[in-house]
């Protein structure tokens, strides 16, 4: 099976920053078949349609897996009121995960806002060899530095108001960072469509891999309703692809922006 | 246990409940968690002659009881389907309904041809496509009835008329098709509903209008099938925001033969399954030893 389905014990759960909850989730079957950038489709008494949430980090030892998500309307908001101790009803690890490169390639991991969560399971990976730009709109919403910094991988935070870190936007270290002498063997991003075009941009133009993790709104969340589906360029041809099934994570080159 | 065999038109059911078009695919994906082996049916994405990539943008959404969606018919063309899909499918010990769908007649009567080559035992015709454009033939009974006399001609398959809700009268729409010759009509397709994005005054989907299913249709639904099921003498099949055997049982109490279930298979991958069971209960609770004395049973005031 290459995914499961079922009702998984909420072990924690923390209010980590203004309006965003982090999740430890009991669920050794999923954690063993789970690898960075698939996500959890979660259903919600009350909803008709479940809500997909990245992984974030996946600790396969204990058989739990993290989640952190932002309120947004109702379904996140009934999310954050599971009290700790009930089950979540899950179905897991859903999408292809991001390419993984050998440990010790040189790789940069780019977070916009709530597309920060994937990056630390990359981050577990990679370690020391991982340079994490995450950009937020300001100071209060800041997420999961910690978690990189624990890892040993270098950290630079970009608010759009500079309440915290560079004033700006993630591009901008970007750019600086594949301009210098240090050679990247790939960039892996995630957040609003507008920050991954410019990525995309900016990485063509050095000639780097950008792996890209897309969002669409979902239904069955495993390729069979083809509700999800997103523009891609493949074997020179437009389709649209499905980013529960082909995705979330794309060649950044395929995607037509 | 109770008997919860059910034939239509000489095609055997081992029970009424069939996975209903577009929300399933060609079976692959949810078979990670349904033996298709186990289920009445399946019935396959709506295909149409050529592929078809579907609509652009946003294509689902959560609404009170139910979602909207407008996917705009993306398949892979008949062709495929019949080399690489329907095959797999037939091997599968379950009933095969091929979904079928074309903006004119000349398109439905090319795909025919070329699944009359095959060994597909029944032909699911939808003319009530709520997310492309133009009006479907399936709104008019001068529509239903030319399309449906015109495939009937065609096949000797099993042919049952997928109805649109979006309609008058549905049961004047299913008369139509009877006297055409259709073998069986299966109702309701989604009904046509909008959401508008405030902020920008857009409509949420690219074809601004989609389809509603779910939860909310079923009093609908029920409420159609029992209207069709007591002019018509085909059997018919309901369709409509079933998610449990209860609401499937008052389908078949309405008059329905079989009962397709679509959308409530996303929450709950196990649900088709789960609505089998939960019939089967039912009816040994209820001391009913053979489903099909529920058919129709219905006792209007
Ligand atoms: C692969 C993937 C991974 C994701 N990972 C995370 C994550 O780690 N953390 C996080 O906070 N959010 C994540 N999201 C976004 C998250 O799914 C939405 O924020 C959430 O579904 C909103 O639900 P709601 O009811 O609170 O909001 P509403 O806006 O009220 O939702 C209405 C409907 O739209 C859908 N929807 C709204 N926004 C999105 C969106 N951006 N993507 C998909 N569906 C949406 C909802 O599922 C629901 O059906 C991810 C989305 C995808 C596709
Ligand atoms: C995502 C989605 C795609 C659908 N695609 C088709 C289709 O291709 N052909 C068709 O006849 N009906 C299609 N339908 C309609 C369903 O088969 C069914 O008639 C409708 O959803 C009502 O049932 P439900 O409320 O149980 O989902 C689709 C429904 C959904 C939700
Ligand atoms: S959500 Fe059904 S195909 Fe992606």
């Amino acid at each position: 099976m290459r995914y499961v389905q079922g009702k998984y014990p909420l072990l924690a759960k923390n209010n980590i920053a203004r309006g965003i909850y982090e999740m430890n989730i009991l669920a050794p079957d999923l954690a063993a078949l789970a690898v960075p950038g698939q996500f959890v489709h979660i259903a919600l008494a009350g909803h008709s349609l479940r809500r997909p949430i990245s992984i974030c980090r996946i600790d396969e030892a204990h058989g739990v897996i993290k989640i952190v998500f932002a309120l947004k309307g109702q379904g996140t908001r009934d999310l954050a009121d599971v009290p700790v101790n009930s089950t979540l009803d899950i179905m897991g690890p859903m999408g292809n995960g991001f390419t993984l490169l050998e440990p010790g390639r040189k790789v940069i991991l780019i977070g916009g806002g709530i597309g920060v969560p994937p990056m630390v399971g990359l981050s577990d990976y990679y370690r020391e060899y991982a340079t994490a730009i995450s950009g937020f709109r300001d100071a209060s919403i800041k997420i999961l530095q910690d978690e990189f910094e624990k890892n040993g991988s270098r950290t630079i935070l970009c608010t759009d108001d500079g309440s915290a870190g560079i004033h700006g936007f993630v591009t901008q270290p970007l750019e600086e960072l594949l301009s210098s002498d240090g050679h990247y063997d790939c960039v892996y991003a995630c957040g609003p469509m507008p920050m991954l075009k410019v990525i995309s941009g900016i990485c063509g133009k050095y000639d780097t891999l950008c792996q890209v993790s897309l969002e669409q709104h979902m239904g069955c969340g495993i390729g069979a309703c083809l509700v999800c589906a997103v523009n891609i360029r493949r074997d020179g041809e437009e389709h649209f692809l499905h980013v529960c099934k082909d995705g979330p994570v794309f060649d950044s080159r395929e995607v037509v922006w | 246990m109770a008997e919860l065999k059910v034939n239509i038109n000489g095609n055997e059911f081992k029970n009424p409940v069939i996975v209903s078009s577009g929300v399933f695919g060609y079976g692959r994906e949810y078979e990670e968690f349904v033996d298709l082996s186990k289920l009445g049916g399946v019935a396959t994405k709506g295909t149409t002659l050529y592929r078809r990539d579907g609509n652009p943008g946003k294509r689902i959404v959560e609404v009170p009881s139910g979602l909207l969606f407008s996917v705009g018919l993306q398949n892979p063309g008949i062709d495929y389907y019949i080399e690489n899909e329907l095959p797999n499918l037939l091997s599968k010990g379950t009933n095969v309904l091929s979904n079928i769908a074309g903006s004119d007649i000349d398109e439905y009567v090319a795909i025919v041809e070329k699944l009359e080559e095959t060994d597909a035992p029944i032909i699911e015709l939808n003319i009530s496509c709520p997310n492309t454009s133009g009006a479907p033939l399936g709104t008019s009974c001068a529509g239903t009835e030319k399309i449906t006399s015109i495939i009937r001609k065609m096949t000797k398959k099993t042919l049952i008329v997928k109805l649109s809700p979006n309609v008058g009268d549905i049961a004047e729409i299913a008369l139509a098709a009877e006297a055409a010759g259709a073998d069986a009509v299966s109702l309701i397709n989604s009904i046509h509903a909008m959401k508008i994005e405030l902020g920008s005054r857009r409509p949420f989907f690219h074809n601004n209008v989609g389809a509603y299913s779910g939860e909310a249709i079923f009093p609908i639904a029920l409420r159609m099938v029992w209207e069709t099921a007591s002019k018509v003498k085909i059997p018919v099949l309901g369709i409509g925001g079933v998610t449990n055997g209860e609401e499937a049982l008052q389908m078949m109490v309405a008059g329905a033969t079989c009962v397709e279930m679509g959308c409530a298979i996303f929450r709950d991958p196990y649900a088709p399954l789960k609505i089998i069971e939960q019939m089967n209960e039912w009816l040994d609770n209820n001391g009913v030893k053979d489903i099909n004395e529920i058919i129709g049973s219905v006792k209007p005031w």
